[in-house]
């Protein structure tokens, strides 16, 4: 006896996710093309950990399986925190990141729909606070690599730890641009210095990393035109990068990076486009997504230039998942005819 | 003529074509015709006859009650067999006080007197159209007498002739416009000559071409002046808001109506019906009822009142697999809760369903707050937010959040990627506001009882003390008003009457004592001296028992 709609409009949460995923996909193929084997064999094991864990989430908490482990968001946050890791990340270290994102920070808060912060991101954070080493070790991307690894190296290593006898570490991984940067300014070397003394520096940002962030861009832009994504988040977002790196770079251009650097890493692509705007723990308002993509780039800049971590994109959106209650209840746009009762 | 668009909407499936291209049906008699008195907005209609009665059609057979409200009519000709409680077209699925007529198949019609509406007083002639039995039938049902009531408003400037008909399926109001135009436009006068405006629109959703062009040359026909308008076809355009926003760019302020603007929206059925009722004598009885969806025939119906929906359907050719009936629209209709209930006049279409095309709606996922029912909402809330408040029972918050400026169109719940019925959530949190107010007026009414009892008992008690004292205050200024001989005889008559008290007391010796011996005297006279010790002894005060 309903009193709703009889019809429906063809869509789904399915349908949303899956969209989201085929969005990623421009990124994840230049990931590969880029930086080898290990992406891909990361994006399946956490996808296979995702499905695992949530069917046992499900299942403690008395749910049906079916429709929720159909309605693809495990998948997504699976693939956002796998993004996010080093692609060479030991097994262990996705387990124990898609644990808490999933078991903690999804179904400990209620589940799909109810979470305050952004699963892959609260992975993200726990690994980084509790993993220094391991979430540094960036694969280098296959053009500067002293020895690429093969499909089978990558499994061996992600598995096993183990690289090819003769292979160091060292021709394996290296330090990402934004980590030279890092190591450069405390060794007190100026900018131009410390382009100039390494490899990892492209065009605009670092070398393979640049092209994985155009690839997030396309992707983001199509699910801006599927009208997955509003607008106001990622434009904000990149705005509030862009004004605060500007700002810092016009203050002490030796010391503070560029803008266009600071935006054409993956992390901060990947967090416009598609965890800054995760409808669930972010702004609902259009005022407010402008807020909260603002206060997010603005964090995520600040994090990175003054903080103690690598990055700081996670840390932002985290905090700034924190203020949605508050940025909603002020942003609260006008109802029809409400303007004109005052 | 320069259009608005209003906030939202939607492009749902039209769905007009199954059943606008046949011409509308002439009504049938059915052999049992059950009208129910709850037919309109306001108080239930009070039956005015008895069982056994006999009734022609038009016969008021139940008249208004109180303001809001509108008379009833015999739908035909027959015999009143029940009046009680029968089955009705509504959600709850609880039955309702109906008058049940068993047809005797003459349609008799009773006598049918016209109104001269141009030399009738306004007030009588809102009588007449509530007499009448004329209420809104673009679904709303309110009783037009009201609406035609300028007083105590804003001066309407405009009056809208609503032709939207913007739910998907329902053909009534196209056919009506293409075949009764005139009726139609005869209605408007009386609207117009009623409150006063000096505009008349008239708002048709461009997928009606045929009824533009019917309404417009039925316009010049019979001089009316009236711009007939063709406005895009987005649901829910024909809602009154979103009619006045288009067409005269006025936004309705948020809690209020449209006539807060100066603009009267009217459906263009209800205005078939004035014209019917003033022009012609006719109440109320038949209305156009669209029957389609999963029929042979679909197409439109003059419905008497009061026929059952099964019954339309047997006409339409009921097929197979019929799943159900939805009464209205399928953004809007509801499920009616059995086959058989009558057509009332809220009745606008009788849709029937099947699986294919109307799939059970499937399981309700979790809201994931991606705002796609924001875009779509025409009254611009936030409906992910109002559902949140509702499912918590956060009433408060969800009324903040303006909750009353839903408009119940299901915009929301069409476009929902976790298919919740987000309208039942904000029809169960006004029907919860509603309850709320209903129990705090009548603890309110309880207390101001108790208070005023104890105000009254108070002030009760102050006026008898206070009439004590006056009284008593009285009493000393008369007394001395006496006269000494007065009183000297009033004291004479006492003395005297103690006199004689007294002298038959000593008259009065007691016998049994009389003849007794001395001895026994003397033990008397003992027991008698110990009594009056005792006595004595008695009357000391005594000291308080210690604890």
């Amino acid at each position: 006896m309903t009193a709703s709609a009889h019809i429906l409009q063809k869509g789904s949460v399915t349908r949303v996710m899956l969209l989201v995923l085929a969005c990623l996909l421009p990124g994840v193929l230049a990931y590969a093309w880029h930086f080898g084997w290990g992406i891909v064999i990361n994006l399946v094991w956490a996808s296979l950990l995702a499905l695992a864990l949530e069917a046992l989430a499900l299942g403690l908490r008395g749910y049906p399986l079916k429709p929720f482990l159909a309605d693809g968001s495990a998948l997504v946050t699976a693939w956002l925190l796998a993004l996010s890791l080093p692609p060479l990340a030991p097994w262990w270290l996705t387990l124990v990141g898609m644990a808490f994102a999933i078991g903690v920070a999804k179904h400990l808060y209620g589940g799909l729909g109810q979470n305050i912060f952004n699963p892959a991101m609260v992975g993200f954070a726990v690994l980084i606070i509790s993993f220094p080493a391991q979430m540094t070790q960036w694969s280098a991307p296959l053009s500067l690599a002293a020895h690429p690894l093969n499909f089978g190296e990558s499994l061996s290593f992600i598995f096993g730890g183990g690289l090819p006898s003769g292979v160091a570490l060292d021709a394996v991984v290296t330090a990402t641009p934004l980590d030279t940067v890092r190591t450069g300014l405390l060794q007190q070397h100026t900018l131009g210095e410390i382009h100039a003394a390494s490899h990892v520096f492209g065009s605009i940002g670092g070398v393979g990393g640049e092209w994985v962030a155009a690839g997030y861009l396309v992707g983001g832009i199509a699910l801006w035109a599927l009208r997955i994504v509003p607008w106001q988040v990622p434009v904000a977002f990149l705005a509030g990068i862009w004004l605060t790196a500007g700002f810092l770079h016009w203050a002490d251009a030796g010391r503070f990076a560029a803008p266009w650097f600071q935006i054409a890493t993956p992390s901060v692509m990947l967090g416009a486009f598609f965890i800054a705007t995760d409808p669930v723990s972010g702004s609902t308002t259009p005022r407010g997504r402008l807020i909260f993509g603002l206060g997010a780039g603005f964090l995520a800049v600040i994090i990175r230039v003054f903080g103690g971590y690598p990055d700081g994109v996670a840390f932002a959106i985290l905090l700034m998942n924190l203020c949605v209650p508050l940025i909603d209840a002020w942003t609260q746009p006008l109802v029809f005819g409400e303007a004109k009762k005052k | 003529m320069e259009l608005h668009r209003f906030p939202g909407g939607i492009h749902p499936e039209e769905h007009k074509k199954e059943s606008s291209s046949r011409p509308i049906h002439a009504a049938f008699v059915p052999r049992k015709l059950v009208v129910p008195m709850r037919q309109h907005i306001g108080q239930p209609a009070k039956p005015i006859v008895r069982v056994g009665d006999h009734v022609l059609k038009g016969q008021m057979i139940a008249e208004a009650d109180g303001y809001v409200s509108v008379a009833l009519h015999a739908p035909s000709s027959g015999t009143v067999t029940d009046i009680g409680l029968s089955k009705v077209p509504h959600p709850s699925g609880l039955p309702d006080l109906c008058i049940t007529i068993s047809t005797d198949g003459r349609d008799e019609w009773c006598e049918r007197t016209p109104v001269d509406w141009r030399n009738t007083d306004p007030a009588a002639l809102r009588g007449h159209v509530r007499d009448f039995g004329i209420a809104g039938l673009g679904g709303a049902v309110f009783p037009s007498s009201i609406k035609l009531d300028p007083a105590g408003g804003p001066a309407i400037h405009t009056l809208i002739l609503n032709g939207g008909e913007c739910e998907p399926w329902i053909t009534c109001d196209d056919r009506l416009m293409r075949e009764r135009a005139e009726d139609i436009l005869e209605g408007a006068r009386i609207m117009q000559h009623l409150i006063g405006a000096e505009k008349l629109i008239a708002g048709i959703e461009d997928n009606k071409p045929e009824a533009i062009a019917a309404m417009r040359t039925a316009a010049q026909k019979i001089g009316v002046a009236i711009e007939v308008v063709a406005m895009p076809t987005i649901y829910p355009g024909g809602g009154g808001k979103q009619i006045t926003k288009t067409l005269t760019g006025l936004d309705t302020p948020s809690g209020g109506r449209t006539t807060d603007v100066g603009v009267q929206v009217f459906n263009v059925g209800t205005s078939y019906a004035l014209s019917r009722a003033l022009n012609h004598g006719e109440p109320l009885v038949s209305r156009i009822v669209t029957v389609t969806g999963h029929v042979l025939r679909p197409q439109n119906y003059e419905v008497l009142i009061g026929t059952p929906m099964s019954e339309l359907l047997l006409h339409a050719g009921e097929r197979e697999g019929l799943t159900g009936i939805i009464m209205g629209g399928p953004m809007m209709g509801f499920d009616v809760p059995a086959m058989d209930v009558p057509v009332v006049k809220a009745s606008n279409c009788v849709l029937a369903k099947s699986k294919e095309l109307f799939p059970p709606r499937p399981p309700e996922m979790p809201c994931i707050r991606c705002t796609q029912c924001v875009p779509v909402c025409p009254a611009e809330l936030q409906p992910q937010q109002l559902y949140w408040f509702a499912r918590a029972k956060d009433l408060g918050r969800a009324q903040e959040y303006h909750l009353f400026d839903c408009i119940e169109c299901g915009c929301c719940s069409y476009v929902c990627p976790s298919h919740i019925p987000l309208v039942d959530y904000y029809r169960y949190a006004k029907s919860e506001i509603w309850a709320r107010e209903k129990e705090k007026r009548l603890a309110d009414t309880a207390r101001e009882r108790h208070e005023f009892r104890l105000f009254r008992l108070e002030r009760e008690k102050k006026e008898k003390a206070e009439r004590l004292a006056a009284k008593a205050a009285t009493k000393k200024a008369e007394a001395p008003a006496l006269s000494t001989a007065e009183q000297d005889a009033k004291k004479k008559l006492i003395q005297e009457a103690l006199a004689r008290a007294q002298a038959r007391k000593a008259a009065v010796t007691p016998k049994n004592v009389d003849n007794l011996p001395p001895e026994k005297q003397a033990e008397i006279a003992e027991v008698e001296a110990r009594r009056a010790k005792i006595r004595e002894i008695a009357k000391q005060p005594v000291e308080p028992e210690q604890h």
